[in-house]
């Protein structure tokens, strides 16, 4: 097997050295009556990487790609064009085949990497402090919650949710709620033009432990976070703010400068790439530095060797449950280290500059595509105010439109009637994100087939 | 003493102390010191073709322009790919030796698991497209799914959970709302002291208390003193199996019969799997709940700290339980997604909720799938019979020279447990596996499990070669002996690393967690103080 080096005389070998007649005997402290007494039936036998290769390729080509068509997706997996070198400077085996960062004499590049990631993320979320990541957006959120539920000491149990939060999350932080007996307040979104501020707000109080916002929100449309951290914080209450787009950050004003105590995302859309719903990354900050001995998840920090050089170091471990156990402030173990990694080199390689290009590009065709849109008959377009994503009205069910679109080879959107399976009132929803690997070509292939099937 | 290398070239003597010579740039030949992008980028410079900002234009951003310098800095590809390159090289990694961290099973990544991984039918399919639209993917789902329901005798798996720790929460969830749904509220979750610490972490999250399961002196759970314990208040038992002293529980069915009589549920932290894939079936042994890492056992890329994966197997009592969304096989092999809308007309109302936005860790999957593939029922069973030989090989090449506080209590399995008994008195593990850096090895897991006083927990996986080992085994001798010895130059190693030992007081006392200095715009970059100059 061309994974396994030794040899049958080394394993002879070995037997004799340990003074065991045969591997049977270090297998003995297992039950006889367990002990599996050949390979197990019902599974294939080894393979060559040829036999494998085409198996894996024969499913793979089961897929529509989604290069390989006009492709309008988004709701928390966005699709934007990588720079090759990422995916190079991933696969270097230094990075690819490392462990967590515990030996830090020799783990620089990793750690050295992750502190720049924070860096990044902090800036980009108008933040103090980032973490070294989460596994992905929906839980990040939902360990915001538990940390928010820490700083008010378990005295306030109301978690006040936006209707127009992502349902996935919401459905994660409903189930994760079951089990701690935090009260969730939910809603569902109304199809207006603008989220609805007002009424979000009315439904803090006293008992209110962090209201969660999404921004840019679930149907695309985006409102200013003040009027919601004023109003939070003059309750007591901190305010969770959820970005799911990282590239819209380029363009709108970031969630810390707004006040949001604690912002969280989905990282994926740079350098990860959409990989049918994972891995992905979990970005996690705080806008005040008082907040950080509450945060879960690893922190890399800076510090100095023996000889003084510059060196980084994972810290604040008192908080984790390898030293802390039952009494951390999570159970996370394993994060999304690699991903950080392609997130940090993609945006190295944009650059401020580069990202503030990227998100006016994204912004711009999606400016280009509502209009061509609300042109075909039977659409209307709802948002008054969008980024690279917005909602469009069909008059009837998206899902079928979707679906039919899909047979012709166009990936149209993400239907509400997809995320909503149970409102009757958003089945004519559907949402359409545009990205820089949007042709206008594309466009106008989703608008004349939207014209023919609304027809 | 020092092993000669294969080149012949010996080290004259124990290393005692540095000798460096400071050079202009504080490089020291192929060892170059990097700055962070910070210091050397600008926020007017991009490694990406984009147009410019156009000026003067309307937008539909409401007011919400962003109008202050974010403050990220920008490379030129060049620039990018040397700075990343450079860093890449002060990591050690299983690319480069033996990467023995006990528990963690650092095993050979396959690069053909990489390729597979981005094809585009996997690498480039979005979570919501239309099911028909990603069939192939679905299927890789479901392979994968049978393959770890069939190796471990289970009856279903969620594999949604995104690793390991984040899967022992769903096998919790799915033991307290099965106890739920029978109106049985228990509040206790039983956890050995030699246990991960996720364990305790996940059974406290999960809402349970936490009490510590007893050990013999042969380092198993004591399963009279276990027995004694269980009663109407004990939701489940969570037991590593093999456990964290490197050994099989040889009660574990006896464990698991107990725990049912008493109306509880067996959890079994599968991170040890490795040791017995191929070779035993936890459900042959009346586990309930199992999560799996297929970045330990089936050799998906540790990353630098993740991504992981964590699919659960569950017991038939628990399966009804299984958080959405998962994936099912029609009578006519067609393969589906049960999510929210659908999941009543899969049977599987029941369903105590969702761990994540979408379906799991599909990149994991393509990997882990294509390592089983290449493996074979055969070359799996070949796997746990390797790495349990490496381990003890290991075990019994040390055993003279160094404690095995549990050597008596049979062969260990995949991975080989010491402690510091006999060490000179100011002498440390930690300076011991400082020293091993130096010899060119990743250290071994340290003072874990903590029932072992000095731990040393050395797994070296199926994937080292006897020569491998052999030269690790005369590096641990080596270091062993020295700090035996007391030798005190231990304290200082390592020496040849990129940093000497580094300050961790000092980074937790006033902790920096970001770069907080301006950014030069262009021109110019801000100065490096890097480099010990």
């Amino acid at each position: 097997m061309r994974y396994l080096p030794l040899t049958d005389a080394d394993r002879g070998e070995m037997l004799a050295k340990i003074g065991a007649s045969s591997i049977d005997d270090l297998f003995v402290d297992v039950p006889e009556e367990a002990r599996l007494d050949g390979p197990i039936h019902d599974l294939p036998m080894h393979a060559s990487e040829m036999a494998v290769e085409r198996h894996m390729r024969a499913l793979s080509k089961k897929n529509l790609a989604a290069a390989d068509a006009p492709f309008f997706l988004g709701a928390g997996a966005y699709r934007h064009h990588v720079p090759a070198s990422v995916d190079h400077i991933i696969q270097r085996g230094e990075f690819l085949t490392a462990y967590t960062p515990y030996q830090p004499e020799i783990a620089q590049g990793t750690l050295q990497m992750l502190f720049e990631f924070q860096s990044q993320v902090a800036r980009l979320y108008g933040c103090a402090v980032a973490n070294a990541s989460m596994y992905d957006g929906s839980t990040a959120c939902w360990e915001a919650i538990a940390m928010a539920g820490r700083i008010a000491r378990g005295k306030r149990k109301k978690v006040v949710l936006s209707g127009a939060l992502h349902p996935h999350y919401a459905e994660v932080i409903r189930t994760m709620a079951k089990f701690t007996e935090d009260e969730i307040a939910d809603a569902q979104p109304t199809l207006q033009g603008s989220p609805d501020v007002d009424g979000l707000v009315s439904r803090i109080d006293e008992d209110t432990s962090c209201v969660v916002v999404q921004y840019p929100d679930i149907l695309g449309r985006l409102c200013d976070l003040e009027k919601i951290t004023e109003a939070a914080h003059a309750k007591g209450a901190l305010v969770i703010a959820v970005n799911l787009e990282p590239v819209a950050l380029g363009a709108i004003k970031s969630p810390g400068e707004m006040g949001a105590d604690i912002v969280v995302g989905e990282g994926q859309a740079l350098g990860v790439g959409l990989q049918f719903g994972g891995p992905y990354l979990g970005l996690f900050a705080v806008r005040d530095q008082k907040h950080v001995r509450m945060m879960p998840g690893r922190l890399c920090g800076e510090t100095v060797d023996a000889e003084g050089k510059r060196g980084f170091v994972l810290t604040l471990s008192t908080r984790e449950q390898h030293i802390r156990r039952e009494k951390a402030t999570s159970n996370i173990c394993t994060n999304s280290g690699l991903c950080a990694l392609a997130f940090n080199v993609h945006m190295t390689l944009l650059g401020e500059e580069g990202l503030r290009r990227l998100a006016a590009e994204n912004h711009r065709l999606a400016c280009i595509a509502a209009d061509k849109l609300a042109q075909v008959p039977g659409v209307t377009v709802l948002n008054d105010h969008f980024f690279n994503e917005f909602t469009i009205r069909l008059g009837q069910d998206a899902r079928e439109v979707v679906r039919k679109l899909a047979q012709d080879g166009i990936l149209a959107g993400v239907s509400l009637g997809r995320l909503y399976p149970d409102a009757d009132d958003l089945s004519d929803g559907l949402l359409v994100t545009l990205t820089e690997t949007t042709s206008e070509e594309d466009i106008d292939a989703l608008c004349a087939a939207l014209k023919e099937v609304l027809a | 003493m020092n092993a000669p290398n294969k080149s012949g070239w010996k080290p004259s003597a124990p290393v005692t102390g540095d000798s460096d010579s400071p050079t202009t740039t504080g490089n020291r030949a192929l060892m170059l010191e990097e700055p962070l992008i910070f210091e050397i980028g600008r926020t007017g410079t991009t490694g990406v073709d984009l147009p410019p900002v156009p000026e003067n234009t309307s937008n539909r951003l409401g007011g919400m322009e962003r109008s202050e310098t974010i403050g990220l800095p920008g490379l030129s590809e060049p620039e990018a790919v040397r700075h990343y390159t450079r860093l890449s090289r002060q990591n050690y990694a299983i690319d480069l030796g033996l990467f023995p961290l006990g528990s963690c099973t650092m095993k050979h990544n396959p690069r053909l698991n990489e390729k597979v991984a981005r094809m585009p039918g996997f690498a480039d399919v979005h979570p919501l497209q239309p099911a028909d639209t990603v069939r192939g993917a679905l299927e890789v789902v479901s392979e994968l799914a049978n393959w770890l329901v069939t190796l471990t005798g289970m009856h279903s798996v969620a594999m949604s959970p995104k690793a390991g720790a984040h899967g022992e929460l769903c096998g919790i969830l799915c033991i307290r709302a099965a106890l739920e749904a029978r109106g049985d509220a228990r509040k206790v979750v039983l956890v050995p002291e030699s246990a991960h610490g996720t364990n305790p972490a996940t059974a406290a999250f999960a809402g349970y208390e936490v009490e510590d399961i007893p050990a013999t002196a042969e380092g198993r759970v004591d399963l009279e003193k276990l027995k004694a314990r269980l009663g109407p208040d004990v939701a489940a038992v969570m037991i590593t199996n093999p456990n964290t002293c490197g050994l099989f529980e040889r009660d574990m069915k006896a464990i698991s019969d107990a725990v049912h009589a008493a109306g509880g549920f067996v959890y079994c932290d599968g991170a040890n799997f490795n040791a017995i894939v191929g070779k035993v079936r936890p459900g042959d042994l009346g586990v309930d709940a199992m999560h799996i890492n297929l970045h330990k056992t089936f050799s998906t890329p540790h990353g630098g700290g993740g991504p992981g994966s964590g699919p659960v197997v569950l017991s038939e009592a628990l399966s009804p339980y299984a958080p959405l969304p998962f994936t099912a096989k029609g009578e006519d092999g067609t393969v589906h997604l049960v999510e929210e809308e659908n999941a009543g007309e899969w049977g599987h109302s029941d369903a105590f909720g969702r761990m994540t936005a979408f379906h799991g860790q599909m990149g994991m999957f393509t990997r882990a799938l294509a390592y089983m593939l290449s493996h074979g029922a055969d070359g799996l069973a070949q796997v746990a019979e390797d790495a349990v030989l490496n381990a003890n090989y290991i075990l019994r090449s040390l055993d003279d020279l160094l404690l095995a506080p549990y050597g008596e209590s049979g062969p260990c399995m995949h991975e080989a447990l010491f402690g510091d008994e006999g060490f000179a008195e100011d002498i440390s593990t930690l300076d011991l596996a400082k020293a091993l850096i130096d010899e060119g090895f990743h250290p071994m897991t340290m003072y874990f499990p903590l029932v072992v006083h000095g731990a040393m927990l050395i797994e070296p996986t199926e994937t080292e070669s006897k020569a491998g080992l052999d030269q690790f085994i005369a590096a641990l001798r080596s270091v062993a002996e020295r700090a035996k010895a007391g030798d005190d130059s231990l304290k200082a190693a390592p020496y040849f690393a990129p940093r000497r030992r580094l300050d961790e007081t000092q980074a937790a006392r006033k902790p920096v967690l970001a770069w907080e200095g301006e950014l030069a715009p262009a021109g110019k970059p801000v100065a490096s103080e890097i480099g010990g100059q």
